[in-house]
């Protein structure tokens, strides 16, 4: 009997402060999701430039694809006018937060992706490989984009691209 | 995950391949795209972290200053005390000009035989200073007799220039406009390699703020000033901020004056120290041991003749700040500039003699009467001694609060020497000559805030005009501000520099202001480009853009980003560790039942409560706090020594 209660009063004092925290939880995910806004409102009037609402998504841990972005924003975004407001943004962006909709993609699938594409397995790739891909293939990349990607992660010395060692180094700790 | 990639059979390596492929490449890109989007928003943070700093220590530097300030006015220093406090705030400068020249000469310094630097002869020649420039880029110093000799020519010469440089455009030359460079002598360098040295056909303007920070001040100073020498009509220097001693105040010198004063004073001094980010001074006492404080002393005058302004085709205004509602180009034009000695301090007051009696300004002979002074100060002024905090919230704007302290002690004085009670008609003529000199006091003042604000502003997005708070001086001025200021002077573009710009360059209120800011990798390597304007007959500014590469080019985007992210953040723990205590009670306020936790929300709000930089702490917890938090709360003693770990060289600092 005795253990029974125990057990209940470990249960209900575990539960308790949970209940409580749910509203002071929302509360901490606003603050996290004015944080991030706040960094690319220049003009400080709560708004900021839609092409930028990819980077703050981003920022917070979430990870739409290109389709799911262009759907958040067609949600938010007011009337075409090439801006976003707090108001309309902040619920959108914290039920996506709460519902987890868009979570990272695991670094082992990402691995695994490299490895199809290096196909004689070599353990690295050739920057002409991955440009023709990149370029060609799925949502491609710009001119730009991929130049930029070849310089931050070609390997140096030997002009190849170590996918592996990549995958950690790029990996961000998310709060 | 999303976009119909299914989880299970993505990645056989078997029939359909080039299907798998595809999906491959779709989850590279989006994974790339994402770690793009993530390290843009680290580099705005790193970028906010450093200049929020920057500003913020330039403004404490400032608050410092006015503190010791505020020590004179209040408080009765020792007499050592009172020697510092003439030497931090006022030079005596008994000597006239013959004196100076004396002082300054450089005719008796000989150059030794294994002096392997350039050899100067006077007046200069274009030759000489190509190789001026080609001796900096070989890394070779000048040998302090042409420092000076070269420093009193130039001296010679700006003395007679205007306030207001007015050059035109005509025979269809371009102007070249360059923006700080804070001694980074390695972007001057590729400013001339890209777009030629300064010549009759090639003039040039720089826009202020030429030391400081970098390790080249000195030499960027001597090739502005041979080139100046060279092409009088051709090279044009704005005044900076930063062309200013109390600016470069070497404070380690402070430190060694205060070792006979009271304990509170030292730590003063010693604060002011920690703020040594700024090094001009100190370069200069490094590369001229010698004759480093006269070289010092001849630059202090050289700065304060420096013009202020250069208008282009009566068409187009260069300043290195920015104005206020209240700039007038006509006040800036007729004052007497080398008055405002620094921004800092309020104009060197006239030496003036009423009535046989000779009124000396001199700081000594106040103090000397100082517990006669103090009792009446409070009889006519009665501002009761305020708290420490007050004087955290004067700005540079508050100095005016100072000088009419100074007129109300000065009143005092001469009422008691010469008061006599039945002896109404001498106190008349007191009061008039007093009054004669608030009015100049007055002016004085005015001039002093058109100087400050040209010197210090910054430009906001909002309308209006407002005290610039974070740097401590100047203002911010509005879009409204423009618009009316250049009416009313027939300009049509407002070129400055002061505020480092990521592209080198930035336009704001309507393309009518243009910050340019010429000193690239500023905050650290990889941080932002230099640029440089182009101005021809058609005034339409042409930008080019570079970025000083000796280390940029062998790093790749994502470690320039990483290795200035690190140096900020280095920085800012350093700021946090400086902060221990006052963070410590703002945790303790959160964290009302002692549990020695707070909440990553809480933390966010101390942190700023205390720092006040306007960071985004919830974004950077993660790199700032490496401790393990249990779920979602920050054990803050834990983290203080994590912090101490990390700052152990300032903590040896601390007890050395």
């Amino acid at each position: 009997m005795l253990n029974i209660w125990l057990l209940y009063n470990k249960v209900i004092t575990k539960m308790a402060p949970h209940k409580q925290n749910a509203e002071a939880m929302i509360s901490d995910v606003h603050k996290k999701i004015k944080a991030a806004f706040k960094a690319f409102d220049h003009e400080a009037n709560d708004t900021v430039d839609v092409r930028e609402i990819g980077t703050i998504i981003f920022s917070l841990g979430c990870f739409p694809c290109q389709a799911e972005l262009h759907d958040f924003i067609a949600e938010v975004e007011e009337d075409h006018t090439g801006y976003i407001h707090l108001e309309k943004f902040l619920p959108a962006m914290t039920k996506v937060l709460l519902e987890k909709k868009f979570p990272p993609i695991p670094e082992d699938k990402v691995l695994q992706a490299f490895e199809v594409l290096d196909k004689e397995n070599k353990g690295y790739l050739e920057p002409e490989e991955l440009t023709k891909l990149m370029m060609q293939e799925g949502e491609v990349f710009t001119q730009v984009e991929m130049d930029e990607m070849l310089t931050a992660v070609t390997d140096p010395k030997n002009n190849v691209i170590y996918y592996k060692d990549l995958i950690d180094q790029l990996t961000i700790d998310y709060d | 995950m999303g976009c119909g990639v299914s989880k299970s059979s993505q990645f056989s390596k078997h029939p359909g391949k080039a299907v798998t492929s595809i999906r491959a490449a779709i989850l590279i890109q989006r994974w790339y795209r994402q770690y793009v989007a993530r390290t843009e928003m680290r580099r705005r943070c790193t970028w906010h972290i450093f200049q929020s700093i920057e500003y913020s220590g330039e403004q404490a530097q400032i608050k410092l200053y006015n503190f010791l300030g505020y020590l004179m006015d209040n408080f009765t220093p020792s007499s050592n005390e009172r020697k510092l406090i003439c030497h931090i705030f006022r030079e005596n400068d008994v000597c006239r000009d013959a004196e100076w020249e004396r002082y300054f000469c450089y005719k008796n310094i000989e150059v030794p035989e294994i002096y392997s630097g350039p050899h100067l002869t006077f007046p200069l020649t274009v030759e000489q200073a190509v190789g001026l420039v080609e001796a900096f880029r070989n890394k070779k110093q000048l040998h302090s007799r042409y420092v000076l000799q070269l420093l009193l020519e130039t001296w010679k010469l700006i003395r007679k220039l205007p306030n207001i440089n007015r050059i035109s455009t005509c025979q269809s030359k371009e102007i070249t406009i360059c923006g700080d460079l804070h001694g980074q002598l390695e972007d001057l360098l590729l400013i001339f390699y890209k777009n030629g040295m300064p010549s009759l056909e090639k003039p040039y303007v720089f826009n202020g703020d030429f030391v400081d920070r970098g390790h080249d001040s000195i030499e960027i100073l001597l090739i502005l000033f041979a080139f100046l020498l060279v092409y009088p009509s051709d090279v044009y220097l704005n005044r900076g901020n930063h062309e200013d001693h109390i600016v470069n105040l070497r404070y380690k010198q402070t430190i060694d004056k205060t070792s006979t004063c009271g304990g509170f004073l030292k730590y003063c001094a010693y604060v002011l120290y920690l703020y040594r980010r700024y090094g001009f001074t100190k370069e200069v006492l490094t590369k001229y041991k010698m004759h480093g404080k006269r070289i010092l002393k001849l630059l202090q005058k050289i700065f304060s003749w420096l013009p202020l302004a250069t208008v282009i085709d009566q068409r187009v205004l260069v300043i290195h700040g920015g104005i206020s509602d209240s700039t007038d180009l006509g006040i800036i034009a007729r004052v007497d500039r080398h008055k405002y000695v620094s921004a800092l301090r309020p104009p060197k007051r006239r030496h003036t003699s009423l009535a046989g009696m000779s009124v000396d300004s001199e700081l000594d002979e106040e103090w000397s009467n100082s517990k006669f002074l103090q009792r009446r100060a409070s009889m006519t002024y009665p501002k009761p001694l305020g708290t420490r905090t007050s004087f955290q919230n004067r700005s540079l704007q508050d100095f005016s609060d100072r000088i009419r302290v100074e007129d109300e002690l000065e009143l005092c004085r001469k009422r008691a020497s010469i008061f006599q009670p039945d002896n109404q008609n001498q106190e008349n003529e007191v009061l008039e000559s007093v009054s004669i000199e608030s009015v100049n006091s007055d002016n004085a003042k005015e001039e002093w805030k058109q100087i400050l604000d040209l010197l210090w502003s910054d430009p906001m997005t909002e309308d209006g005009c407002m005290p610039n708070e974070v740097r401590g001086g100047g203002c911010y001025w509005g879009p409204d501000v423009t618009e009316d200021f250049l009416n009313r002077h027939n300009l049509q573009l407002l070129i400055r520099s002061h505020e480092c710009k990521q592209e080198g360059y930035e336009f704001c209120h309507n393309r009518k202001v243009l910050t340019l800011f010429s000193a690239s990798n500023y905050y650290d390597v990889g941080s932002n480009r230099g640029a440089y304007v182009k101005l021809g007959p058609d005034l339409v500014p042409y930008m080019v853009q570079y970025q000083a590469t000796s280390m940029t080019r062998e790093l790749t985007v994502r470690q320039s980003v990483g290795r200035t992210e690190r140096s900020a953040l280095k920085v800012l723990r350093e700021q946090l560790f400086a902060h221990k205590s006052d963070l410590m009670s703002a945790f303790r306020a959160y964290d009302k039942e002692n549990t020695g936790l707070v909440s990553l929300s809480d933390w966010a709000d101390a942190v700023e409560s205390v720092m006040h930089l306007g960071l985004p702490w919830r974004m950077l917890r993660s790199q700032l706090v490496t401790c393990k938090s249990s779920e979602g709360m920050i054990n803050y003693f834990l983290w203080f020594s994590e912090l101490s770990i990390k700052n152990l060289r300032l903590i040896t600092l601390t007890k050395g």
